[in-house]
């Protein structure tokens, strides 16, 4: 799950992280209220929207009066931001954050993830601040340091040191730095984070360490032990469909194509998205009903895939171990009434009860094509769209 | 002709009394695994249609002398579960739970470091070496023994590779699942290095996924060390960049872990890549007649 900037600083200067004071408004009046109670005569506003590249896109502007940034908020308000990650059609800004200006000195990068490799969470450093990571990644991999934190030890006060002397920073800067990755480094573990990136992390011309921009991404897996973390949910940010199938516990995500697809298990639902593009077709979904898919979980799984307009035939693809062919058929038939079926449908089912799944969809009236395996499956599909 | 388990493997299920650990010890038991106690804390000195039940795992080692466990508790207790396991000095821990906080699974790793526990999964189907013995969820009947290895961060597309190879006649010398999150207790390298040193193995599948850098480590490897026959698959060749798809681990983030990368890895090092998922058993089939 990720969360907007604002809630991002709220979140890790609750935890001590340096971040410069500011208030989000969802209205110019709003914006331009913020302004005066900051009180100073500059001030950052933010679009808020969950993507970067907002500063190139024209969603980050330095103003200086209460009417300039209710005056920048309105333009900024109700309408698409396009960054180079919100794709073409972009990103509604529903909120922007008024922040106090800094004056910055120097630019730096700082990250910490779950590090695979390292199997522990790693700080991700670099002086080159401002760019993005992987960019740097791939132009001077030198510029980056990457530190395991050992679990049983935190941040130990010689590694932060080491990140600090080679991030370049002297004097007071360095004990700065210590308190601050100790803040991160608790609020990662603490919210059960998968991404703090800070980027910028800036040195001031008055020569204290800030985080002037936050973003964080949360461990799904971790929220039902942070509620004040899930309330942080924006639904306008996600996809929809994406949210109705949450609610079901199935896991869907949304693409381009028209071959809608339904199978159980995350690799063989990868594998049969894999497989309609082989065959020359594109697939409108990712969808794994899951192991212990019941009926009605089948039904809505289906509902959600018909639901996109783009589909023109569906592909189901079960191997059944702890689902039962059975079960699925019957949630299939059940959907298949609700929704009334206008597309091809091809099934391919295998494992536990096929032979009762296949009987069940037999006698049910619905018009289905049935697919012997995977490859029989999606030539028989990709040819039905045809 | 296996890995890591067979017919002696005497093992305990945590989470034995829960509908999943019901269900599977049962069906384990009928595979003829040696299925010696069940550890639920709070009902020792009960037992499941005849499997003794304990509160800890140490007790449970010490009555049964179990060497192996498998896990179905609940993610939020799962990982107290492993470290359980690996205290009481279990040699093989399987943990079937899908969810377990991927910071859990950090601890979890630090302190496996220092044990002589050997942990698969989490969030995986297990593994079976088939006709001895089947820990997991796998439905048994579509295995048959022989001598491909076969080395899977998912479930059900293992399911899908064994059926394949099955009905082609090639059986399997065991088939490991090693779980599709972002940490996990055995690795991709790790099986293929079992595989490799077992005598009884002939060739090994392995099936691996987008996200992280297992399977090109796993192609240096078996650029270095393997001689035997290496069939492999990527799922995830039309997965979008910085999007989840269904397993923890599996997602292309920053640009890395992309399903060309780690075929053109696999490539590079001389192994043969099924370009679609229903092509892995005809793939294998031709490898070994070809090598024949």
């Amino acid at each position: 799950m990720n969360i907007h900037e604002f809630q991002a600083k709220q979140v890790l200067g609750r935890f001590g992280a340096p971040v410069p004071k500011g208030q989000p408004a969802s209205t110019p009046d709003e914006a331009a209220a913020a302004f005066t109670a900051l009180g100073q005569p500059k001030a950052v506003i933010k679009a808020q929207i969950h993507a970067g590249g907002r500063g190139k896109a024209g969603g980050v502007k330095l103003v200086s009066s209460a009417d300039e940034a209710r005056q920048f908020a309105a333009g900024l308000l109700g309408k698409a931001l396009v960054t180079h990650q919100t794709g073409p059609q972009g990103r509604v800004v529903r909120r922007v954050y008024v922040e106090e200006a800094s004056q910055v000195a120097r630019e730096l990068y700082l990250g910490m993830v779950v590090d695979r490799k390292a199997q522990a969470v790693s700080v991700i450093a670099s002086t080159e601040g401002g760019m993005e990571i992987e960019e740097v990644a791939a132009k001077t991999p030198d510029k980056i340091m990457t530190e395991p934190i050992d679990p049983v030890l935190g941040v130990s006060g010689f590694l932060a040191r080491k990140i600090a002397f080679g991030l370049g920073l002297k004097d007071k800067q360095v004990g700065q730095f210590g308190t601050l990755l100790t803040a991160l480094y608790r609020a990662f573990f603490e919210t059960d984070a998968s991404l703090i990136e800070i980027n910028p992390l800036v040195v001031t011309a008055d020569g204290r360490v800030i985080c002037l921009d936050a973003k964080m991404s949360f461990d799904d897996n971790g929220l039902f032990r942070h509620g004040d973390i899930r309330e942080l949910r924006d639904a306008n940010e996600e996809d929809p469909a994406e949210t109705e199938a949450a609610k079901f516990d199935l896991s869907y995500v949304h693409l381009d194509g028209n071959i809608g697809c339904m199978v159980n298990g995350a690799g063989l639902a990868m594998a049969t998205m894999d497989i309609v593009k082989h065959y020359g077709a594109e697939p409108a979904n990712f969808l794994d009903v899951g192991g212990g898919a019941n009926t009605e979980k089948v039904a809505a799984a289906f509902r959600i895939l018909l639901a996109d307009k783009r589909v023109r035939g569906v592909l189901i693809n079960i191997f059944g171990g702890i689902m039962q062919c059975d079960v699925l058929a019957q949630g299939v038939v059940e959907a298949a009434r609700q929704v009334k079926l206008s597309v091809p449908l091809v099934v391919r089912m295998e494992g536990t009860n096929v032979d009762k799944g296949k009987q069940i969809l037999a006698e049910s009236g619905i018009k289905v094509i049935s697919a012997s395996d995977m490859a029989d499956a999606a030539r028989r599909v990709v040819e039905a769209i045809r | 002709m296996s890995i890591l388990v067979d017919k002696n493997t005497r093992v305990l299920t945590q989470g034995i009394t829960g509908a999943t650990g019901q269900f599977h010890t049962r069906a384990c038991r009928e595979y003829g695994t040696q299925m010696v106690g069940g550890v639920v804390p709070g009902k020792g000195g009960t037992d499941f249609e005849g499997i003794p039940i304990f509160d800890t795992v140490e007790q449970a080692r010490k009555r049964t002398g179990a060497n192996a466990s498998v896990i179905y508790v609940p993610p939020p207790f799962a990982a107290d579960a492993i470290l359980e396991a690996a205290a009481a000095g279990i040699e093989l821990v399987v943990c079937i739970t899908e969810g377990i906080p991927v910071l859990d699974m950090v601890k979890v790793m630090r302190y496996l470091r220092d044990s002589k526990t050997r942990l698969i999964g989490p969030n995986c189907p297990g593994i079976i070496t088939p006709g001895e013995c089947k820990i997991g969820i796998m439905p048994g009947y579509i295995h048959k023994p022989g001598d491909i290895g076969v080395v899977s961060r998912s479930g059900t597309l293992t399911y899908e590779a064994v059926h394949q190879l099955t009905l082609l006649g090639l059986g399997q010398s065991s088939c490991i699942g090693i779980g599709g999150d972002p940490l996990i207790g055995t690795s991709h390298t790790d099986a293929l290095r079992l595989f490799n040193e077992d005598p009884k193995t002939r060739a090994i599948i392995m099936i691996g996924e987008i996200g992280g850098t297992a399977e090109e480590e796993a192609a240096e490897y078996i650029k270095n060390n393997v001689k035997k026959p290496v069939v492999a698959f990527i799922a995830g060749q039309t997965a979008p960049k910085g999007r989840r798809m269904g397993h923890a681990g599996a997602i292309i983030s920053g640009g890395r872990g992309t399903a060309a990368d780690k075929i053109a890895a696999l490539k590079a090092a001389g192994i043969r890549v099924a370009m679609s998922p229903a092509d892995l058993g005809s793939t294998m089939k031709a490898a070994l007649e070809e090598r024949a």
